[in-house]
């Protein structure tokens, strides 16, 4: 087991960021917090890298207690917060030294383990920090994380405000990370990156609602989705609202995500219901689940 | 001790990259210390005076050619009558009227006794009462010389000797108070903010998350400060010796101790400032007013602390710079040895561990 949680929770003054929250990470997992901002990943991040205290329950990281062995962990997790957290005022090359240092190894001693993520950034290393792109700065951040070999990884958030193309190279080098034998927690808010990994947990309000494998969390999904779409989605919404059966509906994308309460239920019957409505163009057809419909059905 | 070099060396990357506080550093210094030496001094030099000389006998006009060739004073201007003495001031013109009475020379042979008269404009008051210090002193002088020949007996005669500054320049003053002061800025106000950057970039997070001991960070940040304190103490003490000839009549090698010894108070002070404030800008108040204010107010830089109301001076003696002024005016005025300071040396040494304790103490480990 190289994550363990068992029960923590964390209040500041009046707000419970984290409530009973029990979770495991396997060796050589990536697994994923899924939940939207507020919910509490960067505090469990926080706890999990000794840098709080919980107030309730236990939580051990790579068999090493996060309270009582706090100096084990620190010297074996590999951490990059939520904000870009080097010295912008430090060149690319400076900022890879530093970390390597401080954790008492070199660039060349470990450079296998990020040659894949440095080689792109490796051009512009005399650049400061401060003035790489957000995509580039994630890379970077990466490889200071990386720079020692560490046992597990904890990343917070990091694809938010970074490009889609780079979005999905980041997940790539995970994946490439994941198979060099290193465990890997990652926290986001996007739902399309939690079909990424290899289970996942998602958490609401500081609470987790299921843990899974993507494909299970989906498989469970009790309805069948349909998308529906018209013209006017503003007034599609609202039409499917006071449709009689309707279960759920809620906007996903270009479409509306629409659910029923019957088992038996006929789109044929819905098309007829907004034809009568005035509505132009209507087009309904059943869809994939995705990890967003779940959680929206869970977060109910 | 590799990642506690390359720590430092990380810290060095940051000052040098940082022009605003290279300025901070370095101009500070060199534009206070010349500031203070020049512009601000409680001498008084070709003071412009007026003289209203009612008699104009041979008697005034010897002491007005005495006065005039002082140095101190430049006769701007003849007055007629008494109503000008009132224009000229209001003009501005000068800062003293001399008025000698009628029959000045007469009533002195006669009478053993004759009037003059200072006027001084005492909007400024202390320059006013150094005027007429000065005037009495010259009028006194020549008094002196007028009764060589006679035979007065029993006559009591006050000499006075200033030592350690025998010239009252007022920059000796002035240049320890100054170094104190810069020396004070440089290590509490800089180190505090370079700690509380980490935090508010947070890359203090990171720190934490890293095998570096918390005692290893604060050393880190530290010792570049140590480095550029002492060029500072070195380059306020070159031109106070070049420039104002201000001597060090002590060892040179305790002062250099001392003044070790003082930045690593005030690094001290920085630390503890830094446990206590989230951001670069409460750092920098708390600096400002916590510990400029009262190092300038109350350590007897500027206004003496024998001369304050019993409470300011109780608070005074926790003031570290209270106590390096002191030193600092042995060692360069007087040239006294540690045997003579020690006292103050221990009071430093005192606060500083207490200020290192403090914020060992204070220091998280964690976030929170």
């Amino acid at each position: 087991m190289s994550i363990s949680v068992q029960h923590i929770s964390k209040s500041f003054k009046k707000v419970t960021a984290v409530n009973d929250v029990s979770f495991e990470v396997n060796e050589g997992e990536l697994f994923g917090l899924i939940g939207p901002d507020g919910a509490g990943k960067t505090t469990i991040f926080r706890i999990l890298t000794t840098l709080f205290f919980a107030d309730k329950g236990t939580a051990t990281v790579a068999g090493f207690d996060v309270v009582a062995d706090y100096k084990e962990i620190r010297n074996n997790v590999g951490y990059m917060p939520g904000k870009f957290s080097l010295y912008q005022d430090l060149t690319v090359k400076e900022n890879l030294d530093f970390f390597a240092t401080i954790f008492g190894t070199t660039i060349e001693e470990n450079y296998d383990l990020i040659k894949d993520i440095y080689i792109q950034i490796e051009p512009f290393k005399k650049r400061r920090a401060g003035a790489l792109s957000g995509g580039m700065k994630q890379k970077l951040a990466l490889s200071c994380a990386l720079i020692h070999k560490p046992k597990v990884l904890f990343l917070d958030e990091p694809t938010t405000g970074v490009d889609p193309v780079s979005r999905k190279e980041f997940w790539e080098m995970l994946k490439r990370l994941q198979q060099k034998g290193i465990t890997i927690l990652v926290s986001t808010p996007y739902m399309d990156e939690a079909e990424l990994c290899d289970r996942i947990a998602l958490i609401q309000h500081g609470k987790i609602l299921q843990i899974d494998t993507p494909q299970e969390i989906i498989k469970h999904y009790p309805k069948k989705i349909y998308d529906v779409r018209a013209d006017n989605m503003y007034r599609l919404i609202e039409s499917l609202k006071s449709f009689e059966h309707h279960y759920s509906v809620y906007p996903f994308g270009e479409f509306v995500h629409y659910t029923d309460k019957r088992e038996d239920f006929n789109p044929q019957e819905l098309q007829q219901y907004l034809a009568a409505n005035d509505h132009q163009n209507i087009k309904i057809e059943i869809t994939k689940t995705t990890i967003e419909d779940t959680f929206m059905e869970l977060a109910k | 001790m590799k990642r506690f070099i390359g720590f430092i060396k990380k810290e060095f990357y940051h000052i040098f990259r940082d022009t605003r506080s290279l300025f901070i550093l370095f101009g500070m210094p060199i534009a206070q210390i010349l500031l203070f030496g020049f512009a601000i001094t409680n001498e008084i030099n070709n003071v412009d005076i007026a003289v209203f000389d009612k008699s104009n006998d041979a008697t005034t006009q010897e002491i007005v050619q005495k006065i005039s060739a002082s140095n101190y004073f430049s006769i701007k201007q003849n007055i007629t009558n008494e109503a000008e003495i009132e224009t000229v001031f209001q003009k501005g013109k000068v800062l003293a009227v001399l008025v000698f009475e009628k029959d000045f020379k007469k009533n002195l042979t006669k009478d053993n006794a004759a009037k003059v008269h200072v006027i001084t404009d005492a909007t400024d008051p202390n320059t006013a009462n150094s005027i007429t210090n000065y005037i009495s002193a010259i009028i006194g002088s020549y008094q002196k010389e007028m009764n060589k020949n006679s035979t007065l007996e029993y006559q009591i005669e006050t000499k006075s000797r200033m030592v350690y500054n025998p010239e009252l320049k007022s920059v000796f003053m002035f240049v320890p108070g100054v170094m104190t002061i810069i020396l004070m800025l440089v290590s509490a106000m800089m180190t505090s903010i370079s700690i509380t950057r980490e935090k508010e970039l947070g890359t203090m997070e990171i720190l934490l998350v890293s095998p570096l001991k918390p005692f290893q960070v604060i050393v880190g940040k530290v010792i570049p400060y140590i480095f550029l304190s002492i060029i500072n103490a070195v380059v306020i003490v070159i031109l106070s010796l070049f420039i104002f000839k201000m001597p060090v009549q002590g060892s040179l090698f305790l002062l250099a101790l001392e003044s070790v010894l003082f930045i690593i108070t005030s690094l001290s002070l920085g630390i503890l400032i830094s446990t206590v404030s989230a951001t670069q800008q409460t750092a920098m108040m708390i600096s400002l007013m916590g510990l400029m204010l009262p190092t300038i107010l109350l350590s007897g830089f500027i206004f003496p602390v024998s001369s304050m109301p019993l409470p300011l001076q109780v608070i005074s003696n926790i003031i570290p710079a209270k106590w390096f002024i002191l030193i600092l005016k042995g060692i360069m005025l007087k040239g006294v040895g540690l045997a003579f300071i020690w006292k103050e040396t221990l009071i430093l040494f005192g606060m500083t561990l207490f200020f290192i304790a403090l914020s060992v103490k204070k220091y998280k480990i964690r976030l929170e």
